[in-house]
């Protein structure tokens, strides 16, 4: 066995930027077939996706209710018997589908680093410290107009091998059910501002900016709360709901 | 459509999915040992028909009757409510195994499927995938079956074992699987 060597970052800069200078606007998902990012080179189908209209369970979406969520689960910050290590913040935001309409009582995960950029995982390996008081898991449900909170603290970049000096910047990942199976999606959402954007093919497999924009919370000082966290605002669009909906369905 | 926002884009799962998403009894949507379970089982696999050992596999699918359960209590699991929904991680051998029931046809006619998303750390965006009943009369005239050359349309479709289904996941390679998208995806 050869061990690989792992490309510089200018390298992987450089096949960034040939990829976004080819991209056609307005591409709204990543792109699967991306490789910058390594780990897709073998991972990402080659033929196109299937066109189909959805049908039976694909227009109905699985429902989760308070015997599955403990309200406590959405504070990440309480898990332990002691304080998590870092800056203390609140998400805040609204799940809506494509028409606007708010995602109500549906189920919202959310994992990330702790704020030395460490998981909770036996496969990380970047020597940065445990904090015995984070766990770095939460979730919640959605409420009838759709927003959903998490108290946690702010996730430290962390290194990943992807390249040589490869850095993820912070971010949070986020689980999301919508009404309609067809609009289930994982994500990660980040901070405002974060200097490893360009450098990142995650972030930058999004190839149209205003997309990738969309994955960026704000600061938002109306969530910041008096001694105790700084508040982020991140609101999250669904892809359309397909199912045709009764008036009185609308906003359950 | 000119009233649709613009979605928020996904991104990978990533590989430390692992202390958040699964959880007690995630892949059984029945408990094993009921006289009617079924286990539908497959692995994950990737262009060099190597196994993924972190990949997410889901499934949402209607009951034996073709009702669409609209029942919370998929993470709860109180061992007697069926909710229709599963999660399962693929293990080192890249398998995944849900313990579940055979799921009928929503609609007279329909060829009863599970729905199938598919998760992993070098999958940018999640895929969606049909699993479909093996053997079911629908089959023959289902819109997406027909659509598909044969040895595309035979990567949709379960096949029967001793246990109950097998369905293999291949991100890419010969044996590809079909993966779908949705209008206005
Ligand atoms: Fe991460």
């Amino acid at each position: 066995m050869t061990t690989p060597t792992l490309a510089t970052q200018s390298a992987i800069s450089d096949e960034i930027a040939e990829i976004a200078a080819g991209a056609v606007p307005g591409g709204q998902q990543p792109q699967l077939d991306y490789a910058p990012y390594r780990s897709s080179l073998l991972r990402h189908p080659t033929k196109d996706l299937q066109q189909v209209d959805p049908e039976g369970i694909e227009l109905w979406a699985p429902c989760f209710g308070h015997q599955d969520v403990d309200p406590l689960e959405a504070d990440l910050t309480i898990q332990h018997s002691g304080e998590p290590i870092g800056e203390r913040i609140t998400i805040a935001g609204r799940v809506v589908d494509g028409s606007s309409r708010p995602v109500a009582h549906q189920l919202v995960e959310i994992w990330q680093a702790n704020a030395g950029g460490r998981y909770i995982h036996q496969r990380d390996q970047h020597p940065a410290p445990l904090d015995p008081n984070f766990t770095g898991a939460g979730r919640c449900l959605t409420d009838a107009d759709g927003t959903y909170t998490f108290q946690t603290i702010k996730p430290g970049p962390y290194p990943w091998k992807n390249h040589r000096n490869a850095w993820r910047p912070a971010h949070v990942h986020f689980s999301l059910f919508g009404t309609d199976f067809t609009q289930r999606m994982i994500t990660q959402m980040y901070f405002p501002g974060d200097p490893l954007f360009a450098l990142d093919p995650i972030y930058q497999s999004i190839t149209d900016q205003d997309d990738r924009d969309r994955l960026v919370a704000t600061y938002d000082h109306d969530l910041t709360r008096p001694e105790w966290s700084t508040g982020y605002r991140w609101d999250i669009v669904l892809t359309g709901s397909h199912r045709t909906w009764m008036d009185d369905e609308d906003h359950t | 459509m000119s009233d649709r926002l613009r979605p928020t884009p996904g991104q990978t799962v990533g590989p430390f999915f692992h202390y958040a998403l699964p959880f007690a009894g995630d892949s059984e949507l029945v408990p094993p040992g009921r006289p009617d379970a079924i286990r539908l089982h497959g692995r994950v696999l990737d262009g060099q028909v190597a196994p993924l050992q972190d990949a997410l596999v889901e499934i949402w699918q209607a009951d034996p009757e073709g009702v669409v359960v609209q029942e919370p209590g998929s993470i709860h699991r109180d061992g007697w409510t069926f909710t229709g929904w599963g999660r399962a991680a693929t293990d080192n051998t890249g398998r995944y195994s849900f313990t579940t029931l055979l799921p009928g046809a929503t609609e007279p006619g329909a060829a009863p499927f599970f729905a199938v998303t598919v998760f992993a750390r070098g999958l940018l965006n999640r895929l969606f995938t049909r699993a479909y009943v093996p053997g079911h009369p629908a089959l023959v005239d289902d819109a997406l079956l027909s659509s598909l050359d044969a040895t595309r349309r035979q990567t949709l479709v379960a096949a029967a074992d001793a246990s109950g289904l097998e369905f293999d996941i291949h991100l890419q390679g010969d044996r590809e699987t079909v993966f779908l998208t949705y209008p206005g995806h």
